[in-house]
């Protein structure tokens, strides 16, 4: 379970974080959704320590992530990026099969490939993809990429950040399929950030709606249509009047 | 009165901004030492920063070596005329190349080939989150990245500036022995005898320094870049900028250390 309490961070002037409280419990599908700019990408970087935040305490199965021994605690993740963060100089399969070519994970190269084509199979790409270099490949086809990278080492709990960004709508489709496929089937903690509501309802157990550097709504996907907040309705409607401001 | 005051603390921001970015360097390259002495050792990143570093250099060092030894040649020859010196161009060549314009030439194309790609390619890691993917694969950007390009920087850039020597004494044997009308025989009898074991060590000893200011200079700024397309460029520039000020400094004090007196 991964607990977030009272979490706060702020960039100079800026405060993009101001007390978040949140619960993601074990083998739940937690979406955080909410605007541009609103700091969902600040919170996940914060659990996994890419940010430090400025105050407030994150706790996994209940101890202090700063406190934790650092690799153990990373060995537990796979990520997902917005863009697919795959290494340019790397093979897709060696992109893919990275924690299992270094450090603890670490396995034949033979093994390590074999994997590494298993997995791409997994997220629907055909084998002779193994060799391409990442540079050779559509965008759709890199999320899928970086989608395998994730699940590689098999993790207890996966992240994806905005994983249907840039894609047309028949790919997002099946990114957010794949997506909840996995998780369900590797039985993982997920936890996704977007403001794609159509990936909210597909992957979602439960949603978070982060506004104003806090948790302004959270409950079950089930219940976000009919929840009362007036920031809720707001966004997953798409509606310019509200109570949250536009630029425009 | 308060255009100075303002002149100043100007002036004084600068310098402490300056001190500031050196003290910022001096600990992140404390940092790859220590990283360097600590496993894990990334051999195929290492293979691959000595080709990019050290083979894939040495074009842009010989075209620059022996230019610059030719030149040297005909200046050399050209002043020394006017004192009946214009025998000692051997001499000042090897002396000239071995000790100074070698190491600090090759350390300028190192600086402007090397740092650049270095600063560009670490800084697109950075803008496009590859640096957070490393993190999150258990695996230190400082230990995957920086360690394997100092090191081979430190390795490699010794022996190109021995084969820049090596050029440099050549092209000025080439414009003496071809254009100067200096005789082949005596020329290299006398480049040998001059040169001494001290010139071609402390030209080594330059080289490793340089090597290792010009990588860790660029990983630096590489891993500090701002976001977007801007970040990268000024990533690349600041990291060239630095890298060859800083060669020139170091050249400076290790001359002094190794000829002062």
């Amino acid at each position: 379970m991964i607990e977030l309490s009272n979490v706060a961070k702020a960039f100079g002037p800026n405060h993009v974080l101001r007390g978040v409280n949140l619960t993601i419990a074990s083998g739940e599908s937690m979406v955080v959704i909410g605007g541009s700019g609103t700091g969902k990408s600040v919170l996940l970087k914060s659990i996994l320590g890419l940010v430090t935040p400025d105050s407030g305490l994150i706790t996994l199965d209940g101890q202090d992530v700063t406190k934790s021994d650092r690799d153990a605690f990373l060995a537990r993740f796979g990520m997902l990026f917005q863009g697919g963060a795959l290494f340019d100089s790397l093979r897709v399969w060696e992109n893919v099969a990275f924690r299992l070519m270094h450090g603890a994970l670490k396995r034949p190269k033979a093994e390590a490939r074999e994997i590494a084509i298993e997995k791409l199979r997994r997220v629907g790409l055909k084998p002779e993809t193994a060799d391409l270099l990442p540079a050779e490949l559509s965008g759709g086809m890199q999320k899928r990429v970086g989608l395998a990278r994730a699940i590689a080492a098999e993790p207890e709990i996966i992240f994806f950040d905005e994983p249907t960004t840039g894609l047309d709508p028949i790919m997002s489709g099946v990114i957010n399929d794949l997506i909840r496929e996995i998780v369900v089937e590797m039985g993982a903690t997920a936890m996704t950030i977007t403001h794609d509501m159509s990936s909210v309802r597909a992957i979602a157990d439960r949603v978070a709606m982060l506004h104003d550097g806090v948790i302004q709504w959270t409950g079950p996907v089930a219940e976000m249509d009919s929840a009362p907040d007036p920031y809720l309705q707001q966004f997953i409607h798409g509606r310019a009047q509200g109570p949250i401001e536009s630029v425009r | 009165m308060r255009l100075v005051a303002a002149f100043l603390a100007a002036l004084g921001r600068s310098v402490l901004g300056a001190l500031a970015s050196l003290g910022r360097i001096a600990i992140y390259a404390g940092q790859a030492l220590s990283h360097l002495a600590r496993p894990p050792f990334y051999a195929r990143e290492f293979l691959t920063a000595l080709l990019q570093v050290g083979w894939l250099s040495l074009p842009v060092v010989g075209l620059t070596a022996i230019f610059t030894g030719g030149a040297l040649a005909l200046q050399i020859y050209a002043g020394g005329q006017r004192f009946s010196a214009e025998a000692v161009v051997p001499q000042i060549v090897a002396i000239g190349m071995v000790r100074e314009l070698g190491p600090v030439l090759v350390g300028l194309m190192i600086a402007a080939r090397v740092t650049s790609s270095i600063a560009a390619e670490i800084a697109t890691m950075k803008v496009t989150e590859q640096i957070d993917a490393l993190v999150t694969l258990s695996t230190h950007p400082m230990k995957y990245l920086t360690v394997p390009r100092v090191l081979a920087g430190f390795l490699t850039v010794p022996l190109l500036v021995a084969v820049g020597d090596i050029i440099g004494v050549m092209g000025g044997f080439l414009v003496a022995t071809e254009q100067l009308g200096f005789n082949r025989a005596t020329y290299i009898k006398n480049t040998v005898d001059f040169l001494t074991s001290q010139d071609v060590i402390s030209s080594l000893i330059k080289g490793a320094v340089f090597g290792f200011i010009a990588t860790l200079i660029g990983c630096y700024h590489g891993m500090r870049s701002g976001r977007g397309a801007q970040g990268v460029g000024s990533a690349t520039k600041n990291a060239v900028a630095a890298a060859s000020i800083l060669i020139l400094a170091a050249n400076f004090l290790l001359t002094s250390v190794m000829f002062g007196s």
